[in-house]
């Protein structure tokens, strides 16, 4: 199908050569008016494309509400940064670097340097966690599982993806607060010389609950990604490494980790970019404060995301605009991490079409 | 007299010479029950942990041992696949764990308030000494909004989609994919503070004499620009499969483009278009954060979801949640066990009519 369709179908008709009295007898219940005056060429006997049709109609409407997903995130960018700029005006103190979140009182004082901080580390414990089961799984339903349990397996992947995040939220803060109390006393006890793991207590919401609870969240997504890329893989390139007397994980390591690598690289950023975003789980399980702080077992913590949740109900006009300018920041760089996640994924889609 | 024969004579064609050796079950089982027990004595007699680092440690011992004892007999290479088979095999385990507990606790505990009073009731007049008030209100916001936002994404998603298969050629579609793709992965809570800053701090005080308005329809606005990609994606994916002779044989029996979409082409996608509209709903169904920026989160029942705020299911856990009475963790509990229950079923059934979808076969 080419640009236009209606006309490109009927018009290699024309070219066969048919003559007008057959075209007439096929095409006369589309528009017969058109035969009245059959013109010399090819497809001249065919109707004519009207200017104004419901096919023109339809199509503008498609294209439309294609053109809609631009408007959107048009209309997102320009919205927040509109309610942002009042409120970034409106600050006393450097909005990037200042660790304080007061923009309610007289003289507005607010910054993300903890928030960010926090988004970061949470994300970054999630993945170290993360992708390594999660490439694991993925390797197993691909190349280990028999079919009979790799189907039931992916399909239980799959609703751990379905799951709310504020149901792991509240579990993670009712029930696998406790573990991981107990674990950060005893990585305090033994390993209390790193910074990561000094202070005195108490421990419990910090940093490392959230970054777990987060990984949980991860991991489906993580998996899923990564397991359609392990399946792509061409299964020449398998039987070839196993033919020349690869083990299993030979093969996996020669034939199928290369040439997934984009495509699970790409499945690590968009993990990353649900793991940066996530709200509600992070609100119900990190202890809020709002120290510089990179120790991760101790109470406390905070994201972007978790403090738009926590503080919006106390927020009056500055203090909203204050949250929409942190959610600003928080959108530029989920956009920018999906953006080269996709661009990745993109790439090699047009690579492989190119090769086959 | 073969070159084999001739040079080694004392070599012996038999099927033990010619396999190499195996490493047998026995020892491996025998390689685990000694890491274990080996973990279990250093870690108990020296009291620096509890059985959790007894497994891990344990765990470690095994592979190692693996390696080790598996190279002695088969060799490095095929030792080493065994450890990794191991650890993969291990990675599937600890996967499986926090869904079990999830669900486990999601029951022991939600279990509770399961009753007639939870789903009859709101929490209007609900003090923190009281032990009853249900969801009610809850359900009925997540029944609307959800429902009004799949009114506005399911007609563009799937146009968009059509867009996308149909239609678009070039730089511009291409643009539109990659974005549709890039909003896939928008935090939920961004599309929240979008519909707050345009549509209750702009656009309701239109209607509102000039205050801005928290009302169940802006919670919908943002959950369609949550479920619009997903929508369009999956449509996108299952308009693909539609079989291009299908398409070729409507227009060569003359009829127009866009009635060959309409009556040839969605239907045969229509199944695929379902499963793919119940995943994204169920994926709304269960967001907080866009519902708590715009909606309000009202304690009584309020079935208008344009003026006057709302709650929602999840918006009513995390309520809940944060909630100082020592009745609200059991609210909570039963309110998760119940949208779990409404997400699952809605994410199974899709997964069901997927299996049955004969494009995808």
């Amino acid at each position: 199908m080419g640009d236009y369709p209606s006309r490109s179908v009927n018009s290699t008709a024309g070219h066969l050569g048919v003559t007008p009295r057959h075209a007439q007898g096929a095409g006369s219940g589309v528009s017969p008016s058109a035969y009245e005056e059959p013109p010399i060429g090819g497809g001249g006997a065919l109707p004519k494309k009207s200017r104004f049709s419901l096919e023109t109609g339809f199509r503008g409407l498609s294209t439309a509400a294609g053109a809609m997903v631009l408007v959107i995130i048009v209309a997102i960018a320009v919205f927040l940064i509109s309610k942002a700029i009042p409120a970034i005006q409106a600050d006393s103190e450097n909005f990037l670097t200042y660790n304080r979140w007061s923009p309610n009182e007289a003289t507005p004082a607010f910054g993300i340097a903890v928030l960010a901080l926090g988004t970061v580390l949470t994300s970054l414990i999630a993945l170290v966690v993360a992708v390594p089961i999660a490439l694991g799984i993925a390797l197993f339903l691909t190349h280990y599982a028999p079919r009979r349990l790799a189907t039931p397996l992916g399909f239980v992947i799959d609703l751990l993806a379905a799951v709310p995040s504020v149901v792991f939220g509240l579990w993670g803060r009712d029930l696998f607060q406790q573990p991981v109390r107990d674990f950060s006393v005893w990585l305090n006890h033994y390993f209390g010389w790193l910074p990561i793991f000094g202070g005195e207590g108490p421990f419990g919401q910090s940093l490392m609950l959230g970054g777990l609870v987060l990984a949980i969240m991860v991991l489906p997504i993580v998996t899923s990604l990564s397991r359609e890329v392990f399946q792509q893989t061409p299964g020449m390139n398998e039987e070839a490494a196993l033919a020349l007397g690869a083990t299993k994980w030979e093969m996996i390591r020669t034939a199928v980790l290369p040439y997934g690598k984009p495509g699970v690289i790409a499945a690590v950023m968009l993990g990353l970019g649900r793991a940066l975003g996530e709200t509600i789980a992070l609100a119900l399980t990190l202890g809020i404060t709002w120290e510089i702080s990179f120790n991760l077992i101790q109470t406390g913590g905070n994201s972007i995301a978790a403090n738009i949740a926590n503080s919006f109900n106390e927020a009056n006009d500055t203090g909203r605009g204050a949250l929409i300018a942190s959610g600003l920041v928080l959108f530029a760089i989920t956009l920018i991490v999906n953006m080269t996640a996709r661009a990745i994924i993109y790439r090699r889609r047009e690579f492989r079409d190119s090769a086959a | 007299m073969s070159l084999v024969d001739r040079e080694m004579p004392q070599v012996v064609m038999t099927p033990d010479n010619i396999r190499s050796r195996r490493f047998p079950l026995v020892a491996n089982l025998l390689v685990a029950v000694v890491a274990f027990a080996v973990s279990a004595v250093v870690v108990l007699t020296t009291g620096i942990g509890n059985w959790v680092l007894v497994i891990v440690l344990g765990g470690v011992l095994y592979l190692a041992g693996l390696n080790f004892a598996a190279g002695r007999v088969e060799g490095k290479r095929a030792a080493r696949n065994r450890m990794w088979q191991a650890a993969i095999h291990t990675a599937c385990l600890l996967a499986v764990l926090p869904l079990a507990s999830v669900i486990w606790t999601l029951i022991s505990k939600g279990a509770g308030r399961l009753d007639g009073d939870f789903f009859g009731t709101s929490m209007a007049n609900i003090g923190a000494r009281d032990a009853n008030g249900g969801a009610y209100h809850a359900i009925v916001g997540t029944l609307e909004q959800v429902g009004i936002a799949t009114l506005f994404a399911v007609p563009l998603g799937v146009l968009g989609a059509i867009y996308l298969v149909e239609y678009g050629r070039g730089r511009f579609a291409g643009t539109i994919r990659f974005f549709v793709d890039v909003m896939t992965g928008i935090p939920s809570i961004v599309a929240g503070l979008f519909v707050l800053s345009f549509w209750v701090l702009v656009v309701s005080k239109w209607f509102n004499d000039g205050n801005p308005e928290y009302s169940g329809f802006a919670a919908s606005l943002a959950l369609t620009v949550l479920m619009l990609p997903t929508i369009v994606r999956s449509t996108e994916e299952m308009l693909r499969l539609v079989p291009g002779p299908l398409r070729e044989g409507s227009y060569a029996l003359g009829v127009p483009q866009w009635k060959t979409i309409l009556k040839i082409v969605l239907p045969t996608a229509a199944p695929g278009i379902v499963t793919g509209v119940m995943l994204a709903v169920a994926r709304a169904a269960g967001e907080t954060a866009p519902v708590l920026l715009v909606a309000g989160g009202l304690a009584r029942i309020n079935f208008d979801p344009f003026s006057g705020g709302q709650a929602s299911l999840a918006l009513y856990v995390y309520q809940q949640a944060a909630d100082a009475s020592k009745f609200a963790p059991a609210r909570a509990w039963t309110a998760a066990l119940t949208l779990v229950a409404l997400v699952l079923i809605l994410t199974i059934a899709a997964k069901l009519l997927a299996r049955r979808n004969k494009l995808t076969r």
